[in-house]
């Protein structure tokens, strides 16, 4: 079978398995004594081993496994979960996580399991009765017998049958009964399929049939001898069921027995049915196994919601596709105040504020909660902290804010960092922070919230601040301030000094975050995405990360000026606001044009020079119309000829062969059908 | 119809004037002809770069071959065109004085460049195509596309 197919779906689930094994590893820390918690991890922990065994990814499958087997006693309270315990368990999940991370890169997705393998075997050894020892050694030998009976396949069907084995059990205690039901058909029969057909629509009447052989597909195309063997899980009495299906005509005989719940017997039995089967007919078990793991794959889809997987790429084209249009919209409505026709004009408003819905479904569309990336923090803050011996608690809000997937997708690394930083520099050790009069246990917050047309997150940490002085002399150091200017810098100007690059405050340093990568990746990062991030600190209360981010990376609003001839897009995030001055406001400073904007001197530049545009000759009014922008806390005044008004933009790149233009971020298609460049301001501050 | 092409050893070539010399590209490479439309100047680029132009919702970058050749620059006519190339991942419009004909030549109708022709760098030639009373100039467009010099700007800049 061609697994290609499957390996994304593979790789999608099993990375949502492992979130929620760690999710609930973490839970389970806090509540040791909850079942329930052990129970979804055993959940998750078969499933993977299942899929991964189907696949073919051995070591997954044998790790898991493992790890399995100890949550098994754990969930059935034969086994007290310690700290060692969860470490172990731990670690299995990041190897494997590894492991899928491989097979996501093309790898075959091995890697050595000896060590955590013989680690958690010896916890079940270890702290389990010999009684149960036996058990389990009887139950793997089954498996290896079932292994020898045929086909390589049997280690999956043998997963399939736990799985069965795990459903039956949890039936057992919700009070059903559990039957091994034996069907056997009138050699005459003409119709076998349609007969047990029928035999399978009584029992689902009754109960849920837990498992078949041969599978339902075969016994379906009747590809079956005469009799077939299910095991059914019902509310119902023996003598019922038993009687229910022998009134189907053409039923020779009927054996219903109840199953025995005991662990090796039951295992021993189930190894023999498939043993039975295997040898005659392994080429069916074989066939069987796809249809079965994509029943479940189903089940699950439906049970969680009404949704669809959707290839990003699909979305992608979506929103190239309605790009086209909002630039025949653009041109639309030009046309129709050219024509002034009323009906005309009804018309393309109307269409207007219909494609202004759809704009905003389509992104919404592309619009992920950050959970996604924030679900990974709680287990690295608690293994970081583990490291670090110090004692903190991750407090994680807005965690249900959306983003569009792109940024989603960028914006994990320099939280990391964040957090990182946060954590080695910003909280102390428990017992500095007790001298400090504060709870030993330090709080970092990560919160992400809406404000208009940006999403912010927010890493804050209880910790002992920047300290400001180190700062300022490590950057003297290092060349990044002049000595003569240190003293007039503000405290904001000095925590700026943090992302600059080739600084590193820790003393030590450390594993965790002094890398030799500072927060100057995190600031390129998060500007690349058209963010940008500031910070702030108190000293020996603690220090704030700021990150904003566009809600979006495609459609952006802008304001639209013109220059001479030529128009120009300046994006809304970075305008403060526009304004006229007289030319007699105008002042000289260091040989630089600037205007007193509000009381603060601003620095004029003059798009016509700085782009070369040439003169068109038309006469010059005694007024400047200058749009005020700015870059963190720095402003400028962009000296244009008249502003044309604010439009939404679509983001068009300029094509591979101009690169690096200067001052030019892209371009955009305007209603005209005319292409307008879009002014990169951050590169005119300087 | 390709694999008998092969045999005869025939290429397929769009024909397009600069001053008064007929130049070449293989077919392959171009994805349309296009009238002169307005175009957008990018500012701080080298000269040749024209600018900028919307072909249908893309953002393409205009090249004029003339000044790109290092030939005097005359004003556009009625006859102007724009050839879009695509080189990789390069898709770039040229500017051509016109452009009229798509021909076949055979493969050993083309000889290496001469040093100098109509003043044109060798660098940017493929080959010259004799064909009966015309002479035909292949253009090897990946030169021609080199973008170094746009790149060699950026440095200067930084």
């Amino acid at each position: 079978m061609d697994m290609n197919q499957y390996l994304d779906m593979f790789i999608e689930e099993s990375k949502e398995h492992l979130q929620a094994i760690n999710a609930n590893l973490l839970v389970l820390e806090n509540d040791p004594e909850s079942t329930q918690i052990v129970n979804e991890i055993f959940r998750s922990a078969h499933t993977l081993k299942g899929m991964s065994a189907t696949m073919g990814f051995e070591d997954m499958a044998s790790l898991t496994h493992e790890a399995e087997n100890v949550l098994d006693l754990i969930r059935n309270d034969k086994l007290k979960i310690n700290s060692d315990i969860m470490d172990v368990i731990f670690q299995s999940v990041d190897l494997i996580e590894g492991m899928v991370m491989n097979i996501m890169e093309g790898g075959d997705g091995s890697a050595d399991v000896s060590q955590p393998v013989a680690k958690l075997r010896a916890i079940v050894s270890g702290d389990f009765s010999a009684i149960a020892n036996v058990a389990a050694q009887e139950a793997t030998a089954s498996v290896e017998q079932v292994a020898a009976g045929g086909s390589e396949d049997g280690n999956r069907e043998y997963d399939l049958d736990e799985f069965s084995l795990t459903v039956l059990k949890q039936s057992k205690e919700a009070g059903n009964n559990l039957f091994w039901i034996k069907v056997t058909l009138q050699e005459n029969c003409l119709l076998k399929a349609a007969r047990a057909y029928m035999v399978f629509d009584q029992l689902e009447s009754m109960g849920e049939v837990i498992k078949s052989t041969p599978a339902v597909e075969d016994l379906e195309n009747e590809r079956f001898d005469l009799s077939f063997e299910v095991v059914f899980v019902t509310m119902e009495p023996l003598e019922k069921v038993k009687k229910a299906i022998s009134n189907i005509s053409e039923i020779e005989e009927v054996l219903v027995e109840p199953v025995e719940m005991k662990e090796a017997g039951k295992q021993a039995k189930q190894a023999e049915q498939q043993v039975a089967a295997a040898a005659a007919a392994p080429a069916e078990v074989k066939k069987a196994e796809g249809p079965a793991q994509n029943n479940t794959a189903v089940k699950k889809v439906t049970a969680g919601g009404k949704t669809i997987r959707v290839d990003i790429e699909r979305l992608d084209v979506l929103m190239n596709l309605f790009s086209e249009l909002v630039i025949d919209r653009g041109r639309l409505e030009q046309l129709a105040r050219e024509l002034g026709k009323s009906e005309l004009q009804e018309t393309v408003e109307h269409m207007s504020r219909i494609s202004g819905d759809l704009q905003n479904i389509i992104l919404t569309m592309r619009m992920v909660p950050v959970e996604q990336v924030f679900n990974r923090f709680p287990r690295m803050i608690r293994d970081l902290a583990k490291d670090l011996n110090k004692k903190v608690n991750l407090e994680i809000y807005g965690a249900e804010t959306e983003l569009d997937r792109t940024v989603i997708d960028e914006i994990g690394d320099p939280l990391v960092h964040l957090l990182r930083n946060s954590l080695d520099h910003g909280v102390e050790s428990p017992a500095q922070r007790k001298q400090a009069g504060k709870p030993e246990e330090g709080t970092i917050q990560l919160r992400a919230f809406h404000s208009g047309n940006h999403v912010f997150i927010e890493v804050k940490d209880d910790g002992a601040g920047i300290n400001k002085d180190k700062v300022l002399k490590k950057a003297i150091e290092r060349g990044i301030v002049n000595p003569a200017n240190a003293d007039s810098l503000s405290d904001r100007q000095i925590f700026e000094l943090l992302f600059s690059s080739g600084f590193s405050t820790a003393e030590v340093i450390s594993d965790i975050s002094g890398r030799g990568v500072g927060l100057d990746v995190v600031k390129t990062k998060i500007e690349s995405l058209g963010g940008n991030v500031s910070v702030d600190s108190v000293r020996g209360q603690g220090t704030t990360f700021l990150i904003q981010l566009p809600l979006t990376l495609s459609i952006i609003s802008a304001m639209l000026v013109q220059v001479q001839n030529e128009k120009y897009a300046v994006p809304l995030s970075s305008i403060i606001e526009t304004a006229v001055f007289r030319k007699d406001q105008i002042m000289m400073a260091h040989r630089q044009k600037v205007i007193d904007f509000r009381g603060r001197v601003v620095p004029l530049v003059s798009l016509q020079e700085i782009f070369q545009i040439p003169d068109n000759g038309a006469d010059k009014d005694d007024e400047v119309a200058v749009v005020i922008v700015r870059k963190g806390e720095k402003m400028a005044g962009l000296v244009v000829d008249s502003f044309i008004g604010q439009q939404e933009i679509v983001l068009k790149s300029l094509g591979k062969y101009l690169v690096n233009v200067f001052a030019i971020s892209g371009a955009t298609i305007l209603g005209d059908g005319q292409v307008a460049l879009i002014i990169d301001c951050n590169a005119l501050i300087k | 119809m390709l694999e008998q092409k092969e045999i005869i050893g025939e290429v397929k070539v769009i024909v397009f004037r600069l001053k008064d010399e007929e130049y070449g590209v293989d077919v392959n490479q171009v994805k349309s002809i296009e009238k002169l439309e307005h175009i957008t100047r990018v500012p701080r680029t080298p000269a040749f770069v024209k600018g900028v132009i919307n072909l249908r919702g893309v953002v393409t970058p205009i090249i004029d071959l003339r000044n790109r050749f290092s030939l005097e620059e005359t004003a556009y006519t009625e006859s102007t065109r724009i050839i879009i190339v695509a080189v990789g991942e390069l898709e770039v419009g040229l500017i051509v004085d016109a452009a009229n004909d798509v021909i076949d030549i055979p493969v050993n109708a083309i000889e290496p460049p001469p040093e100098v022709v109509g003043g044109v760098e060798a660098a940017y030639l493929r080959g010259v195509a004799k064909l009966e009373k015309r002479l035909l100039i292949l253009l090897n467009l990946d030169k021609v596309l080199s973008n170094e010099e746009i790149k060699q700007l950026d440095s200067f800049e930084g």
